[in-house]
């Protein structure tokens, strides 16, 4: 994107610079649209986030106190980890899975393929909040299909709900099911994209399926790979609905994330200047995830 | 893994191999090759498709039926009953109709401005564009979730609270979108605008009588994505509708799910029918989401 915008400036100068009254009517809904819901919403969260406002009636300046009793609020602090533990969880399942869908779509060899990518593609179409109940329909402690099956093969009922690591652990399947469609289409674009001949080389010189594809398939797909560790990392990071639906960050509270936790302080609580502050720290890390996506983005497309 | 034992056609240009796939079935060794990788493709899609038929299949079972072991895949006796008592309960239908007006407006907006912005984008060029494509990339680093407080005090006080206007303007712009449009007018060649110039074309007709007609399938893309995402978003129209009277599907489905003690029948029928209308869409216009060049631009 960088590269093709600085094509453009580099180009010899044309005629169309001098056109400045049609462009700015085109892009002039969205100029409008952009500062309305995007620089003043950033601007008076980033002041209020330094107030204890709380979304009526008049506020203070507190300084930095908000985000002095963030460091010190082991909610937060939770929060934080659990959706930190979440990420970790759910970036590479979701990796895994959506390149070997991919690379089984691709195959010629395999039957149905066009069907399959079908079956792989439906998940990503339904709601989170659908996605939420189905899991919980199928993972449901006393009725559900999985401790069913489970308990048909002679084991023992699983905590599926009441224990939080195991609830997480659900969480992180019903996410990785709902997104590999997705992500296996960004998978197929890239694996289409390899050269034919890289594997007719490597075949002569008695290379196997696997090694074509650490060799060949896994180094030629890397931009892609970067953009879908780097996308599913911030999907991950501000991940609720499927949550809510689940078990509503459950049991208890034990698996509020972030986004959980800025809804309930700041709309539950009222307490809208803290919200903020908490806001602004996802929005950070948030932030060094899209930089760091930005500078590998730029050093591949210059390459 | 797409180990090669016939000559394939070898192309000049990658991009291009996508199109001229050889024959499915390689004849020689084929079946030896065809056998393993089929049946790990269809046990993996059997992983992904069973969850959707188990949920599909039970909701077809009488509230009964639902929990009474042994567990049966197909349901013995199966009635449409949840889904009658899904729409007919808290207002299920009304919902339905709201999140249907809802998606429809944005998706016609989403299209019309980020058509409008990805060609100035891509065939213009003056400073206040490269400083609006900032911005538009800017947007991508910081989603919605992140400011949901204080959109919400900017919504409302634009007087937009509990208004559908309130969940559909904040929506409209979309950098996936503008980036789908861009993306698209920079492989039209700069030719055609220059040759529609010359003939005294002005410069928002050459926009809207060439430029528009030609994008059709971006617009079909686009539009497919953003019903999508705006029928299953859940956080903002929680947050902008308090009159249960506007609340919209997904809204509707959570609040059963909230509920103490969860009406399975009525859940499964709701979520099963709220699944519909994308399902459908999807089906018949597969191929402009399957084929779409779809890129890092993605936000939602």
């Amino acid at each position: 994107m960088t590269k093709r915008a600085s094509d453009v400036s580099a180009s010899p100068p044309r005629r169309r610079s001098k056109y400045t009254l049609a462009p700015l009517v085109l892009i002039a809904a969205n100029v409008v649209l952009f500062s309305l819901f995007f620089v003043w919403p950033a601007v008076i969260g980033l002041v209020y986030s330094f107030t204890n406002y709380t979304g009526v009636g008049a506020f203070q300046f507190i300084g930095l106190d908000n985000y002095d009793n963030l460091l010190g609020d082991s909610t937060f602090y939770h929060a934080l980890t659990r959706t930190l533990m979440y990420t970790v969880l759910f970036v590479p399942l979701n990796f895994a899975l959506s390149l070997l869908a991919a690379n089984l779509v691709v195959n010629k060899h395999a039957k149905g393929s066009s069907v399959a990518r079908v079956i792989f593609f439906i998940p990503w179409l339904l709601s989170p909040i659908v996605v939420g109940v189905l899991w919980r329909w199928l993972f449901g402690e006393n009725f559900g299909l999985v401790n069913y099956v489970i308990e048909k093969l002679g084991g023992g009922e699983v905590p599926w709900q009441s224990n939080a690591d195991l609830s997480l652990l659900v969480v992180v399947m019903a996410a990785s099911w709902m997104w590999t469609g997705f992500t296996m289409l960004l998978f197929i674009a890239a694996i289409k994209n390899v050269p034919v001949s890289y594997y007719e080389a490597a075949s002569l010189d008695g290379a196997g399926p696997w090694r074509q594809f650490i060799s060949i398939t896994l180094p030629s797909i890397a931009p892609t790979s970067f953009i879908v560790i780097l996308l599913n990392t911030i999907n991950a990071m501000k991940e609720y609905p499927v949550f809510v639906a689940l078990n509503n960050g459950g049991p208890g509270s034990s698996n509020n994330l972030l986004v959980q936790y800025i809804y309930e302080t700041g709309f539950k609580r009222g307490q809208i200047g803290y919200a903020s502050a908490a806001s602004f720290v996802l929005m950070l890390i948030l932030m060094a995830v899209a930089i760091i996506q930005l500078i590998v983005n730029r050093r591949v497309e210059n390459r | 893994m797409t180990t090669t034992d016939m000559p394939r056609p070898v192309d000049a240009d990658p991009g291009r191999a996508v199109s001229k796939k050889p024959p499915r079935s390689a004849g020689g060794g084929g079946l030896r090759r065809a056998v393993p990788a089929t049946t790990l493709l269809w046990i993996l899609a059997c992983l992904y498709g069973l969850p959707v038929l188990w949920f599909i299949l039970s909701s077809l079972k009488p509230a009964s039926d639902l929990f009474s072991y042994p567990l049966t895949l197909v349901p013995r006796n199966p009635t449409l009953s949840g889904f009658r008592a899904a729409w007919d309960s808290a207002n299920f239908s009304q919902y339905f109709i709201n999140t249907t007006i809802v998606c429809v407006i944005t998706t016609i907006l989403t299209v019309g401005v980020s058509c409008c912005t990805g060609y100035a984008l891509a065939k213009y060029d003056n400073r206040w564009l490269k400083a609006f494509f900032l911005c538009i990339l800017a947007t991508t680093m910081l989603p919605g979730e992140v400011m949901l407080a204080p959109s919400f005090l900017v919504v409302r006080d634009l007087g937009l609270y509990n208004s559908f206007a309130g969940i559909i303007l904040p929506a409209v712009l979309t950098a996936t979108g503008c980036f789908m449009f861009r993306q698209f007018f920079l492989t039209v060649p700069d030719e055609l605008v220059e040759a529609a110039r010359i003939d005294g074309a002005r410069e928002l007709s050459i926009f809207l009588r060439i430029m528009v007609p030609i994008s059709r399938p971006i617009m079909l893309t686009l539009a497919i994505l953003s019903f999508q995402w705006r029928w299953n978003d859940y956080i903002w129209p929680l947050l902008m509708l308090n009159d249960p009277n506007k609340f919209t599907v997904q809204i509707g489905i959570q609040s059963i799910v909230g509920a103490q003690n969860i009406n399975w029948s009525v859940l499964l029928g709701a979520s099963v029918i709220s699944m519909i209308p994308l399902i459908a869409v999807f089906l018949v216009f597969q191929r402009y989401v399957m084929n779409a060049d779809i890129n890092a631009g993605l936000k939602d």
